[in-house]
């Protein structure tokens, strides 16, 4: 059915290409902050141990997943799942792995276009001579939509994803990744020697580097047994690898049975941990504490990095003189860049994948209509950011969707397709023997490691506060999955701004409400969308007798 | 520097990069499979 044959060009591409896919902007602006929020050095050992019984099991469990699909014929995930057991609901519960991608491309495709934009600002000088307020206050005026520029920024990275797609593997995501993997590296160790080698009282600075690594490095024991520090080493570990979104699936799905992948998955996989740990945690907060201190930087980082990276660092590196801020700045938003196309590459070949093999479709046509799909379903994003579609796109697509999908390909592969065929996949072609104990641990810690943290997310204790929730009742917090279901959260403010009496604030909340709401239903729609296709396709399978 | 946050550094950082590099090295290490593989750019190399 194919009407071009995918194909990797080099092992070394592959790896880079998966290790692409895994690094994306929260190696650089997430790991960090959820390390200075989750008991500092300390966090790291959760975080290790997450790596080892969650991170590395679900690598080998995607990958072995997608070669064992590939040799069959299927390049997505519903066929792919579909062919590891004669149960016919698995393939719906694959639409997981192409709805995912379309997704979080949409909003990711914004994400990743703000960084070409800060590059472009940087090399102009946008930000020279600006206060701190100021280059704040660009990047809520640039979401704000107050120019057409963020819209034409966003159409180039998309147009820019697209082409490369249709450029094929080999020819468009593999080249991308050899020359953005090693740029990103160089760039991102620069930047750390520059972070690191900070100096108090040099260009402004009130702090030397040291501080804000001893900040981040100095753990606090105390919190090593807190179940908010496992769930978020957890979740951290989940999200920095790309498990659960069935692009690692699509990438394997191209490697042939006799090939290794054991020794791949843990090639690339460790590559990202190099560039979250060494690298992540060894620029953002050196720099950001030099100059704001570390009172400040903790008050700065309870909404996340991304603020850090967006709307502090452009100001930080203006005081290191014109040369050293362009070179920075470029590279940092570069690095940033270089991490982010590397993962949006990765999310358009599941939809490519599928549309190819079940329709026949070309590489071209499967590009371009999902830089289409992209377009429309992340127009939203981009239009009512403020409003919060941005985020409900990020918490349902990029984070429930891709737990709940971990979870059920992990019983599929350890319990349906069993341990002992899944072993002998894993280590098909292998260049290193996976140890035995792996089977036990994919089979019962990595489950249960993932049940905890979807149950972890579904009744997260108000405040996140564990040990009070079991002590004096469990209050749901407005940020867990039940709760967010039904706006609570919203509604407390609406109520609150209603008794204050603010009718404005009222009204802004009202219509929040209605935008995310809408944003839900547009995904649902998009998850049936791809449901349907998939039922067509298979009847389409049994109608041409080409059925497993 | 705290001695416990540079111990926590050091220890982290070297045990991330050498496991990183080790893997890779062996990637680079091993000798590539018989045709037909899963790569193109090797189709021509004599083994």
């Amino acid at each position: 059915m194919a009407q071009q044959k995918e194909a990797w060009g080099s092992r070394v591409g592959l790896i880079l290409a998966m290790a692409g896919n895994a690094v994306g902007l929260g190696n650089f602006l997430r790991f960090p902050v959820q390390a200075i929020q989750n008991g500092g050095g300390a966090f790291i050992i959760p975080y290790i141990v997450c790596f080892l019984l969650m991170g590395i099991p679900l690598l080998w469990v995607e990958w072995a997943s997608g070669r064992f699909g590939g040799t069959r014929g299927h390049h997505s995930t519903p066929f792919i799942l579909d062919s590891m057991d004669k149960r016919k609901f698995w393939k719906y519960i694959g639409v997981f792995g192409i709805f995912t991608n379309l997704a979080v491309a949409a909003y990711y495709c914004y994400l990743e276009s703000w960084t070409l934009s800060w590059v472009w600002h940087t090399v102009t000088r946008s930000f020279a001579g600006q206060s701190q307020e100021e280059v704040a206050g660009f990047f809520g005026n640039y979401v704000g939509l107050n120019s057409v520029e963020p819209i034409i920024f966003w159409i180039i990275c998309l147009v820019l994803n697209t082409w490369i797609l249709s450029k094929g593997l080999s020819g468009g995501v593999e080249k991308v990744a050899k020359i953005g993997m090693p740029l990103l590296i160089l760039f991102g160790v620069f930047l750390a020697v520059m972070a690191v080698s900070l100096n108090a009282g040099e260009h402004g600075a009130i702090n030397g580097g040291s501080v804000g690594l001893n900040f981040l490095w100095t753990p606090d024991f105390s919190t090593i047994w807190s179940p908010k520090v496992w769930l978020a080493a957890a979740g951290q570990i989940f999200f920095t690898l790309s498990v659960g979104m069935g692009s690692i699936q699509c990438y394997a799905s191209y490697v042939r049975k006799k090939d290794d992948i054991a020794l791949n998955a843990m090639s690339a996989g460790w590559m990202n941990e190099f560039v979250e740990v060494v690298l992540g945690a060894a620029i953002i907060i050196p720099i950001s504490v030099g100059y704001l201190g570390v009172d400040k930087v903790i008050e700065m980082t309870k909404s996340g990095g991304l603020g850090l990276g967006f709307r502090t660092l452009p100001f930080l590196f203006e005081q290191w003189g014109t040369v050293l801020a362009i070179i920075c700045g470029v590279f940092w938003f570069g690095l940033l860049f270089f991490a982010g196309i590397t993962s949006s590459l990765a999310m358009g070949t599941p939809w490519m994948g599928f549309m190819t093999d079940e329709f026949g479709w070309s590489r071209q046509k499967g590009a371009w209509s999902f830089g289409a799909i992209v377009l429309i379903l992340g127009l939203p994003t981009v239009l009512f950011f403020n409003q919060g579609v941005f985020d409900e796109y990020d918490y349902w697509a990029g984070t429930v969707s891709l737990v709940v999908f971990a979870l059920a390909e992990i019983i599929l592969f350890a319990w349906v397709f069993g341990m002992k065929r899944g072993m002998q996949e894993i280590n098909s072609g292998g260049d290193i023997q996976v140890p035995k104990i792996f089977g036990f641990v994919i089979k019962w810690i990595t489950p249960i490691l993932l049940l905890g943290v979807f149950l972890g997310a579904l009744i997260t204790p108000a405040g996140n506060d564990w040990a009070g929730a079991l002590q004096n009742g469990w209050v749901l917090d407005n940020g867990s999955i039940i709760k967010q279901i039904t706006n609570s959260g919203l509604k407390e403010q609406i109520a609150a701004a209603q008794t204050a009496g603010d009718q404005a604030l009222v009204d802004t909340l009202t219509e929040k409400k209605l935008y995310i709401n809408a944003a839900r239903l547009l995904l649902l729609a998009v998850f049936s969308g791809v449901a349907y296709l998939v039922y067509i396709a298979y009847r389409k399978r049994i109608k041409e007798g080409r059925f497993i | 520097m705290s001695s416990i946050a540079l111990t926590m550094m050091i220890s982290t950082v070297s045990i991330v990069a050498v496991i990183t590099g080790y893997f890779f090295w062996k990637v680079l290490k091993t000798p590539p499979r018989e045709e037909p593989d899963s790569f193109s750019e090797n189709d021509d190399e004599k083994r």
